[in-house]
């Protein structure tokens, strides 16, 4: 059932543009609702290169690290978006870039 | 069996001054309690003293040691709090548990209605603690403890009215000039151990050079606590602090405790060979020291001031007797100035009570407002009439034969070195004024005619102060026969020099033949007795114009005596002065240039770098995000490349 290496490649190549996009996405957009999509997309990014190279390799341990990286994206989208909303109580936004107390 | 008991002698002042300084610290209350204070406090400084008693009573000859703490032990060093009772601590223990408990017990009466009387009662006791430790020790480290403790509690007692500037100045005078005897001491100590490797009285044996500087060193240190030049400049100004304090630390005890160090360490040092010249030294001093303060008494009129002044000069002749080698009559005047001192300061506080009672003077302590109290004060008047007739050595008093047979002994010791006979001619003059001046004290404030104003209501004291008083002045009657003159009493009656200090000191040999012994007792009658006959003459004649007559016999030096030798401008010009300049251009420059120059330096230095470096914290996440994903890249390409 392995994926041959070029199989593996197309997979690779898009998990990287994904990851690019990610990142791309919480380093210039404002809204944190964006960022906080533009972080899972970086995730999942890394759970589609994982379950590539778990075929690849006929190995299920890089399947069960997908699993283990849903659960804990889960949890963290659950804390993110609670900030998120007491955020937006306080300012009626959510711009990062006003959210800036915490400095000098 | 008593034995077990003895630690209590040191602890129960201690236990008690904590209790009832931390009592009153906590509880209002308990600072209103003045009479529970004041029990507790008198019953700390009495039950020492009868366990005292007791141990003297079962004195067998042996030194008894107990040990209540060990201290620290490092190489061949054990330092502990370890105490010894022979002959001299018992003697002098006695005086301070005495006349301490006596005084305490007045106080109760003097301090009533004093804000701070529980701070009071705590300093008394802590002084007495501080004192114990002091002539109970076996070693020189316990006595140090002892004697910084007395200096650190008179500084505390003296400024007890602290919110007066002046008291507060004057405590600070006279802690200050006992530092520098302190100091002193501390090298004398680190030379002992230095020589010997101990520091205890009984393994204490030196000779030659170390002999000459210890002793030289510890007279040093005798002369900032026991109030000779050059340091004598204190006593005077520590009268700011309460009348008992006066009585109890500036008279009978604290002042005398440089007396009982050269006195203990007369076996190890001052008799040993190389200390000659210190003893001579000593009387000198001791000699000068009385005669200028007998000068000074002469010309003051604050009651307190000229008691001050007959201390210092009475301190002087315990010098001369210590010079002499006389080491167990200087222990024997101390006993009897003891006596007459404790008396004549209470009867002063006394008399300071009625008159700042009767509210109608301005200076409750000028003799010059006083006069004619005798009828109105029977007992303080007649107590202090006794301690006068002591101190001025009206035959058969206790001042009488301890101070004939300090000049005695000096006389003899001229036999040693041609000195002791300028020591001893001085001497006399000094006793001849002591017995002027306190005749004038005693007539102008008990005799003549009232100088204060009519309307005054003055009366006698309660008896909570009249009691210590009358011991007292009995005390200072016969006090004296403790100690009789060889001629009349040989060997056992001569009871506190010979049958008993001469086993824990050790005396120069003196002897005079019988014939001089009987003459030197005449002219120490003549003496006396032309002294107070004088004075009495005098002031009984011209009343408070009898200081014009003075004043007329010493011409334009009475002016010189009046400002106490200008003593005080002289340390201020000499000393005081140069100090503050050299602080001021000197040292003051240095200080704010240089030290917080470089304190405040490194922080401006620190500000400066962190107003450059904070910029780069804009709290915004995305500024980090770029920042932690350019350090990833270049970590990355690293790792390839």
């Amino acid at each position: 059932m392995g994926l041959t290496e070029q199989q593996l490649y197309l997979y690779l190549a898009v998990s990287a543009a994904m990851f690019t996009i990610g990142t791309i996405g919480v380093l210039i957009r404002r809204n944190a609702i964006i960022v906080f999509l533009c972080i899972e997309l970086m995730l999942n990014a890394v759970n589609l290169s994982l379950v590539g190279f778990s075929r690849y390799w006929n190995d299920p341990a890089g399947v069960m690290l997908v699993f283990f990286v849903m659960c804990v994206a889960a949890a963290e989208a659950v804390v993110g978006l609670s900030i998120l909303i007491a955020i937006f109580r306080n300012r009626q936004n959510v711009r990062v870039t006003e959210v800036n107390l915490f400095k000098w | 069996m008593i034995l077990l008991l003895a630690p209590l002698i040191i602890l129960l002042p201690f236990f008690s001054a904590a209790f009832i300084g931390l009592a009153g610290f906590i509880s209002p209350n308990f600072r209103q309690q003045e009479k529970l204070i004041g029990g507790i406090a008198t019953l700390a400084v009495f039950i020492p003293f009868l366990l005292l008693c007791a141990i003297f009573a079962g004195f067998e000859g042996n030194k008894l040691t107990f040990e209540i703490l060990s201290w620290m032990k490092t190489g061949n060093l054990n330092l502990a709090f370890s105490y010894q009772l022979d002959q001299l601590s018992i003697l002098m223990g006695l005086i301070v548990t005495g006349i301490g408990a006596l005084i305490h017990f007045y106080s109760i009466g003097y301090m009533h209605h004093d804000p701070g009387y529980y701070k009071f009662f705590t300093y008394l006791n802590l002084f007495i603690f501080a004192m114990l430790n002091l002539v109970l020790g076996d070693n020189l480290v316990v006595t140090f403890l002892g004697w910084e403790g007395v200096g650190a509690c008179s500084y505390f007692l003296i400024g007890y009215w602290y919110q007066d500037m002046e008291k507060a100045m004057a405590a600070q005078k006279a802690f200050i000039a006992n530092r520098i005897g302190d100091f002193a001491f501390l090298v004398a100590t680190f030379i002992v151990y230095n020589q010997l490797g101990t520091v205890k009285y009984s393994e204490i044996t030196l000779s030659g050079e170390s002999a000459f500087w210890v002793g030289l060193l510890i007279f040093i240190a005798a002369t900032g606590k026991s109030a000779q030049i050059p340091l004598y400049v204190w006593l005077p100004d520590a009268m700011a602090g309460p009348t008992p304090v006066s009585a109890l630390i500036h008279a009978a005890t604290m002042v005398t405790s440089g007396i009982y160090l050269i006195a203990r360490l007369s076996p190890g040092v001052y008799m040993q060979p190389g200390a000659e010249s210190v003893l001579v030294f000593i009387a000198v001093i001791g000699a000068l020291t009385a005669l200028l303060a007998a000068l000074i008494a002469i010309a003051q009129n604050d009651i307190k001031k000229v008691l001050a002044y007959s201390t210092v000069s009475q301190l002087g002749f315990m010098f001369i007797a210590l010079g002499a080698g006389a080491f167990s009559t200087a222990i024997f005047h101390v006993m009897t100035h003891a006596f007459f001192k404790a008396c004549l300061f209470l009867g002063s506080g006394s008399v300071i009570h009625a008159m700042e009672h009767s509210h109608s003077v301005k200076d409750p302590q000028d003799i010059r407002t006083m006069g004619g109290l005798l009828k109105y004060m029977p007992q303080t008047g007649w107590t202090f009439i006794i301690s006068t007739l002591a101190i001025a050595g009206f035959p058969l008093t206790s001042g009488f034969f301890s101070k004939d047979e300090i000049l005695g002994k000096t006389f003899a010791a001229a036999h040693y070195s041609g000195w002791y006979y300028f020591v001893w001619v001085i001497g006399v003059i000094t006793a001849f004024m002591t017995a002027f001046y306190m005749t004038r004290l005693t007539y102008l404030t008990f005799g003549g005619n009232k100088r204060y104003p009519a309307d005054a209501h003055v009366h006698e004291s309660s008896p909570i102060m009249t009691v210590p008083l009358l011991i007292l002045g009995f005390l200072a009657a016969v006090g004296g026969f403790l100690g009789l003159p060889e001629v009349i009493a040989h060997g056992h009656y001569n009871w506190v020099s010979h049958h008993w200090l001469n086993y824990a000191v050790k005396n120069q040999e003196l002897h005079a033949s019988v014939t001089t012994e009987w003459i030197l007792i005449l002219l120490s009658i003549i003496v006396g007795l032309a002294g107070m006959y004088l004075a009495y003459s005098i002031y009984k004649k011209y009343d408070l114009a009898g200081d014009e007559k003075i004043k007329a016999f010493f011409g334009k030096f009475y002016k010189v005596l009046e400002n106490k030798f200008y003593v005080d401008e002289f340390y201020e010009a000499i000393i005081v002065k140069p100090f503050v300049l050299i602080s001021q251009f000197g040292v003051m420059p240095f200080d704010k240039w240089v030290v917080d120059g470089a304190v405040n330096g490194s922080g401006f230095v620190t500000t400066v770098l962190a107003n450059v470096l904070r910029r780069l914290q804009t709290g915004i996440v995305q500024t980090y995000a770029i920042i932690m994903v350019i350090g990833a890249i270049i970590t990355l390409a690293y790792l390839i490349l």
